[in-house]
């Protein structure tokens, strides 16, 4: 008969403290990874950008410590005000077609009792397109000999324009590119938003005799206050950094028409002989704005909530 | 695996890969040594690659003990990338450097200084003086140049002739080409006479031809210069050109491929180029061979050079640097190889035959190079004797200081003569300068 093995002794369960201590441990190691990625990638970064600001620098060389002198050579710079009028334009115009139009899209979708998923696909498609594809589909569009706008313009008897080749019409021919490009991500959100409205609160305005656009000012936009704001934060900040578009279709022109902040600093950076000091000074004194920009918006959602 | 050892491993791989990327550079010890090359041909030029390639395997043989590693970064240089790419370790040994560079990477001390070991290029002395000279800084030397070349018209002769203009017999003078464009413009239909850029760089670039043509001048002793009669009347005569004659066509082309895309496509009479746009437009763009001339630039006071060096890694050892001339000179310096290798070039259908390359001038290397190229030419070597013969005369004018910033600027007064009918010439100029003479402060 073999002998019996003793018995092991029971492991005693891990105490709550322990229990607390590897649970911490595993939401710290996740945490960490994740703090290490934006550190490393736009932290970091940034904080290069601030020391930058200060320096001379051709990135092989010694730093030279310069002191304020490249936010002097930005802000002596003619094309400085235009950049930032410009931006402003642009971000203005932007927000109007890019704000406006969405939301309405999104409430006739909303309404919509047919063909809801097929539009729904429709409007979001121009997000799927890289945006370099959409910037060069329009820069076909826009030209202006053989054109799809003077085509259509020429057709329909209207005299043609110049399009991205004057300055009148140059900044606009932009915000028509980002609104087409950026829509379909706008539309699915305050659809998202417009769909947890509680049915009844339709029912109880219409029962009161309101109309459809009695609904939309007391219904609709009280509900979807919040996301409306958090959307107006993230275009202002998004719209402020318009890139692509100057860059792919006019590179800054016709005369300066369409340099944007971000375009001067990349001018700076890369065109100007390699002056990244003076990109990252106005890279600084963009990102100050969208701070003060995104610190309005907070202290207006804080209001809001409470 | 457990979430907790997941995210310490995460954690833990992202810290390693971090610590990985900052290695130190492999050892100058040991008797093999490896270079890097740039400028190798993109895949989608699969005969020029395959091409490349044997000459690598070729030079590998010649040269016991080097290994060549191509990269086919495209462009080749690219300002935007150069200044990263050095500071992070990742420039080849040997990469190229455009003309309008030439000043700034040696200024910034991005090239190495190869005064003691130009002998390995074997036919460096023939190289022209002045060309080699804009590679020289101090008496020291910082690149071996294997392009050059000026500025010329071209023009499409089948436009031309359409247009009842003789294609033998060019415009010479400026008020010669804007007759001409206007009679161009007049076959209507998308017609342009003078196709010209108005952004990008391009615009500025393009000024400094025409101003040069003129005998006017961009920089003198270290102040803009182009505030002056000769670049009024290169602003005046686009302007004109573009709302009294409507002969410049209403698009700013932006960018350097635009032009000559419109070029090719057959349609627009003559633009401002070197030789090598006639390369671009048939081999590139697809235009006609036959279609195109080449003549001297209007006025021909004097031309705007272009051209493209090869430089060394200020990092390289000295059997890099060895190396990499080695290399330079078996690649991009010898008539009958590499580059110079026309008979593979007609056999790989490509547009040989433009007079595109004058580095070597009427030196041994040189004549025997232009020997090669016209035995071998696919292109009607004919149609460019007026930018052959022309050219003889013809002063060589190189870029301004700070050309880059200075073309940008100029964009400005180039876009606004195509564009706005009621331009000011006199205030765009004297913003420009103002703004150029800033920028030339601080050099």
């Amino acid at each position: 008969m073999p002998a019996k093995r003793p018995a092991r002794p029971r492991r005693r369960p891990p105490t709550r403290k322990k229990r607390t201590v590897r649970t911490n441990l595993t939401a710290y190691g996740f945490l960490c990874a994740a703090l290490f990625c934006f550190a490393l990638f736009a932290w970091w970064p940034m904080i290069r950008q601030i020391i930058m600001s200060f320096q001379e620098t051709n990135l092989v060389d010694e730093p030279k410590w310069v002191g304020l002198d490249n936010f002097r050579t930005v802000v002596e710079d003619p094309a400085f005000g235009q950049a930032w009028k410009n931006t402003f334009v642009f971000s203005g115009l932007a927000l109007l077609c890019g704000y406006l139009i969405p939301f309405t899209v999104a409430i006739v979708l909303n309404e919509l009792r047919h063909a809801r998923a097929y539009l729904r696909f429709v409007v979001y498609l121009p997000v799927m397109l890289p945006p370099i594809v959409s910037v060069l589909l329009f820069k076909w569009f826009y030209d202006p000999g053989p054109g799809l706008f003077n085509a259509v313009l020429d057709g329909v008897g209207l005299p043609t324009l110049q399009w991205l080749d004057s300055t009148d019409t140059a900044l606009i021919s932009l915000v028509i590119v980002s609104t087409w490009m950026n829509m379909g991500a706008g539309v699915l959100i305050y659809l998202a938003a417009l769909q947890n409205i509680p049915g009844e609160l339709y029912e109880a305005a219409e029962l009161d005799g309101a109309g459809i656009f009695k609904r939309i000012w007391n219904v609709t936009i009280p509900q979807t206050r919040l996301i409306l704001l958090l959307m107006l934060m993230l275009q202002i900040v998004a719209t402020m950094q318009v890139f692509i578009e100057p860059y792919m279709l006019t590179e800054g022109g016709p005369e300066n028409a369409t340099v944007t902040v971000a375009y001067l600093m990349y001018q700076y950076a890369f065109r100007f002989g390699g002056n990244y000091g003076a990109g990252s000074a106005l890279g600084v004194m963009l990102m100050i704005v969208l701070l003060v920009v995104a610190a309005v918006q907070l202290r207006l959602t804080r209001d809001e909530k409470r | 695996m457990k979430p907790r050892n997941l995210a310490i491993f995460l954690t833990a791989g992202l810290v390693m890969t971090t610590a990985a990327c900052g290695g130190d550079k492999d050892s100058d010890a040991g008797g093999d040594v490896t270079i890097t090359v740039a400028c190798q041909p993109a895949k989608t030029a699969a005969k020029q690659r395959e091409a490349w390639n044997a000459d690598v395997a070729a030079f590998e043989k010649a040269h016991p003990g080097v290994k060549v590693k191509s990269t086919d970064q495209q462009p080749c240089f690219d300002p935007k990338t150069f200044a990263a790419k050095l500071a992070g370790g990742q420039m080849e040994t040997v990469f190229m450097v455009p003309v309008t560079n030439y000043a700034d990477v040696i200024a910034k001390g991005q090239a190495k200084d190869i005064t003691a070991s130009t002998g390995l290029v074997k036919n460096f002395g023939d190289i022209k003086q002045d060309v080699r000279d804009m590679l020289t800084k101090d008496g020291k030397v910082y690149g071996v140049p294997n392009v050059s070349y000026s500025v010329g018209l071209v023009y499409n002769r089948a436009v031309f002739e359409k247009a009842g203009l003789d294609p033998d017999a060019p415009p010479k003078t400026w008020d010669e080409v804007r007759a001409a464009a206007k009679k161009i413009a007049g076959l209507g239909d998308g017609y342009v006479g003078f196709g010209e850029y108005g952004g990008g760089g391009t615009g500025g670039w393009h000024f400094a031809q025409a101003i040069f043509s003129r005998g006017g001048e961009m920089v003198v002793d270290g102040k803009a210069a182009f505030n002056s009669p000769e670049g009024k009347a290169v602003l005046q005569t686009l302007h004109d050109m573009r709302f009294e004659d409507k002969s410049t066509g209403s698009k700013l082309n932006i960018g350097w491929e635009s032009l000559m895309q419109q070029m090719a496509a057959g349609k627009t009479g003559m633009m401002l180029g070197a030789p090598d746009v006639v390369t671009d437009v048939v081999q590139k763009f697809q235009g006609k061979k036959d279609d195109y001339g080449i003549a001297a630039i209007p006025e021909g006071k004097a031309s705007l050079t272009g051209g493209e060096a090869y430089m060394i890694n200020p990092e390289a050892s000295a059997a890099e640097t060895k190396a990499g001339l080695q290399w330079i000179d078996f690649q991009f310096n010898t008539p009958g190889k590499g580059r110079h290798d026309y008979a593979r070039g007609k056999a790989n259908g490509e547009a040989v035959g433009v007079p595109n390359n004058d580095y070597m001038g009427d030196s041994p290397t040189g004549q025997k190079i232009a020997e090669d190229r016209k035995a071998n030419a696919v292109l009607p070597v004919e149609y460019y004797q007026p930018y052959v013969e022309g050219s003889k005369s013809v002063e060589f004018k190189l870029e301004p200081e700070k050309a880059q910033e200075i073309y940008a600027v100029l964009d400005v007064a180039m876009s606004a003569v195509l564009t706005r009918e009621n331009a000011d010439i006199d205030k765009l100029l004297a913003d420009a300068e103002s703004k150029a003479n800033a920028i030339l402060a601080k050099s």
